[in-house]
């Protein structure tokens, strides 16, 4: 489980890890977006060669990378393989029952695994080399015009920010309050389903009255520190648009109009 | 010198339960380091959750720096108090130091050039501009309320306000933290009010107010209230470290003087003693 890398986030000091947020963002969504066109051999392949050019780009080696999205792996294959049993229309290759294999489902079987595999490369990307706080930041920006209509995105960030910031304090505290469980003999992880979650019941309780705690108590220093209202602050970390955020978003576009021109 | 809080005839009481406080009344002098110590529900935290405004008053008024302290002064009153509170975890408001640093600078809508030069200096102040990217989760307990000190000195208050500050640091952390808010308070004249049940860190203090049970009981010099052992004995207070040695020294038929002595002056005295023998 160590090297799963699917919403980690690895410091780092590469091309994208300097990118913008905002842009990255962005870009994922476009990446997304354009993977829907591609319908042959030429247009996964230009997708292909753009997310090896990322992964590069990330500073993270294809390897590590690979490794990383294994278990991922497992479970898109697992996905496809069922869309290829149950898929008509083609040429029937096997058959068995309800199952059946035919020529044209696993072209699409083979589509949908690649898309699938893109989709969670580029999101990986993403999260590998952009922080928390950083995409917490981007998806304010890219909020903001919904403050027209009255959507407070300036508090959800805030809440969104701090709740990142309270995963690593709440883990240490788990951890405590399961050490202190298992010296009184609760045995967590093994069992049936139902002793499972029985077991859960002893973590949670002082876990949530500790958050609680925890919420009480910064509320009140927030209030010291001058905090009124999250609509009227000004910003310490702005992201600036750079070149290298209008270069990468150049070679997205063109890939985006190479793939709906090729596709067939 | 001018009383820069002023706590007038006040009363206070939590929603069901009696008065804790039924008119009090305190002065706390600007450019000295105030020392509140007592109890745990002495109401030692309470009172300083009055002064800033965090809670309200049933009865009387207190006054920081000129400003009555009421809803239309909030704001200013509180741009004069920075507050350190028991928790370190429970203060870090932002992801990162510099974020953290940063969260009181973004309430008060500074502009972000002049908060990036504040922020700079605060922590260069406190010693934490290196660990300026470290996530709260990587500091120990005395990094985190250097921050929580850089987080407040940037704001340039009047008034620190240490509310056990140190009650959950180890023995170096806490003389550490309590170095650094000396070294700030003679640096930028701040009045310095620590509230802590630990005797020992009143040791420093220009005055030692004692309350118990929503009462002053005691408002004198350090030395004064420290060689009281019975009567620190009796509120349920601990003894101050050199009088714990001078007790030991007296069960053993040792005569010392009966007037309380710091740490240095107590190993001076001994060293005498030695040397005499």
């Amino acid at each position: 489980m160590n090297n799963f890398l699917f919403g980690r986030y690895l410091p780092g000091n590469s091309w994208i890890h300097k990118m913008s947020p905002q842009s990255k963002l962005l870009l994922t969504f476009f990446f997304v977006i354009i993977i829907f066109f591609a319908n042959n051999p030429l247009t996964y392949g230009i997708l292909i060669c753009l997310i090896l050019l990322s992964i590069l780009m990330s500073g993270i080696s294809l390897p590590y990378f690979l490794k990383g999205i294994q278990p991922l792996i497992w479970l898109i294959i697992f996905t496809v393989a069922l869309q290829v049993l149950f898929a008509s229309g083609g040429k029937v290759l096997w058959h068995w029952g309800i199952f059946s294999i035919t020529d044209q489902s696993l072209i699409n079987g083979g589509y949908i695994f690649i898309r699938f595999m893109l989709i969670i490369m580029i999101s990986t990307i993403l999260t590998l080399t952009t922080a928390p706080l950083a995409i917490a930041d981007g998806v304010q920006t890219l909020l903001h015009p919904l403050k027209k209509i009255k959507v407070p995105v300036d508090t959800l960030a805030l809440m969104l920010s701090i709740a990142l910031r309270f995963v690593p304090t709440l883990m240490d505290e788990m951890t405590t309050v399961m050490n202190a469980q298992r010296s009184r003999g609760v045995d967590f992880g093994t069992g049936s389903l139902r002793q499972r979650l029985k077991s859960a019941v002893p973590l949670l309780v002082p876990l949530f009255s500790g958050a609680i705690d925890h919420a009480e108590n910064l509320s009140v220093a927030m209030e010291a520190r001058g905090f009124t209202d999250s609509e009227h602050r000004s910003k310490y970390r702005v992201y600036h648009w750079q070149n290298r955020d209008l270069l990468s978003a150049i070679i997205f576009l063109i890939i985006g109009i190479l793939v709906v021109y090729f596709r067939s | 010198m001018s009383n820069i809080i002023q706590v007038k005839n006040i009363s206070f009481k939590y929603s069901d339960q009696p008065y804790l406080f039924s008119d009090l009344s305190l002065n706390i002098e600007e450019g000295k380091w105030t020392t509140i110590i007592g109890q745990n529900g002495s109401g030692k935290s309470t009172l300083t959750r009055l002064i800033d405004g965090l809670l309200t008053l049933d009865k009387g008024k207190i006054v920081v720096d000129g400003l009555p302290v009421n809803d239309e002064n909030i704001n200013m009153v509180r741009n004069q108090i920075g507050i350190v509170f028991q928790n370190p975890e429970d203060q870090f408001v932002g992801a990162t130091v510099e974020d953290d640093v940063a969260f009181g600078l973004e309430n008060r809508q500074i502009s972000r050039n002049v908060m990036r030069v504040k922020v700079k200096n605060s922590l260069k102040e406190v010693g934490m501009w290196d660990f300026r990217n470290r996530i709260p989760a990587n500091l120990s307990g005395g990094q985190k309320q250097r921050v929580a000190i850089a987080g407040i000195i940037g704001l340039s208050p009047k008034i620190i306000i240490l509310d056990e500050a140190t009650s959950m640091l180890d023995p170096q952390g806490r003389e550490d933290i309590l170095g650094l808010v000396r070294k700030l308070k003679d640096e930028k004249h701040l009045t310095i009010v620590s509230i802590t049940h630990d005797i020992d860190e009143a040791t420093g203090a220009d005055r030692v107010i004692v309350l118990n049970q929503g009462k002053i009981i005691k408002d004198a010099l350090p030395e004064q209230i420290f060689s009281q052992t019975q009567f620190l004995k009796e509120i349920g207070l601990d003894i101050p470290f050199t009088e714990k040695v001078v007790e030991k020294l007296r069960k053993n038929n040792i005569t010392v003087p009966s007037q309380y002595m710091n740490e240095e002056e107590l190993l001076n005295w001994i060293t005498e003693l030695l040397s005499k023998k």
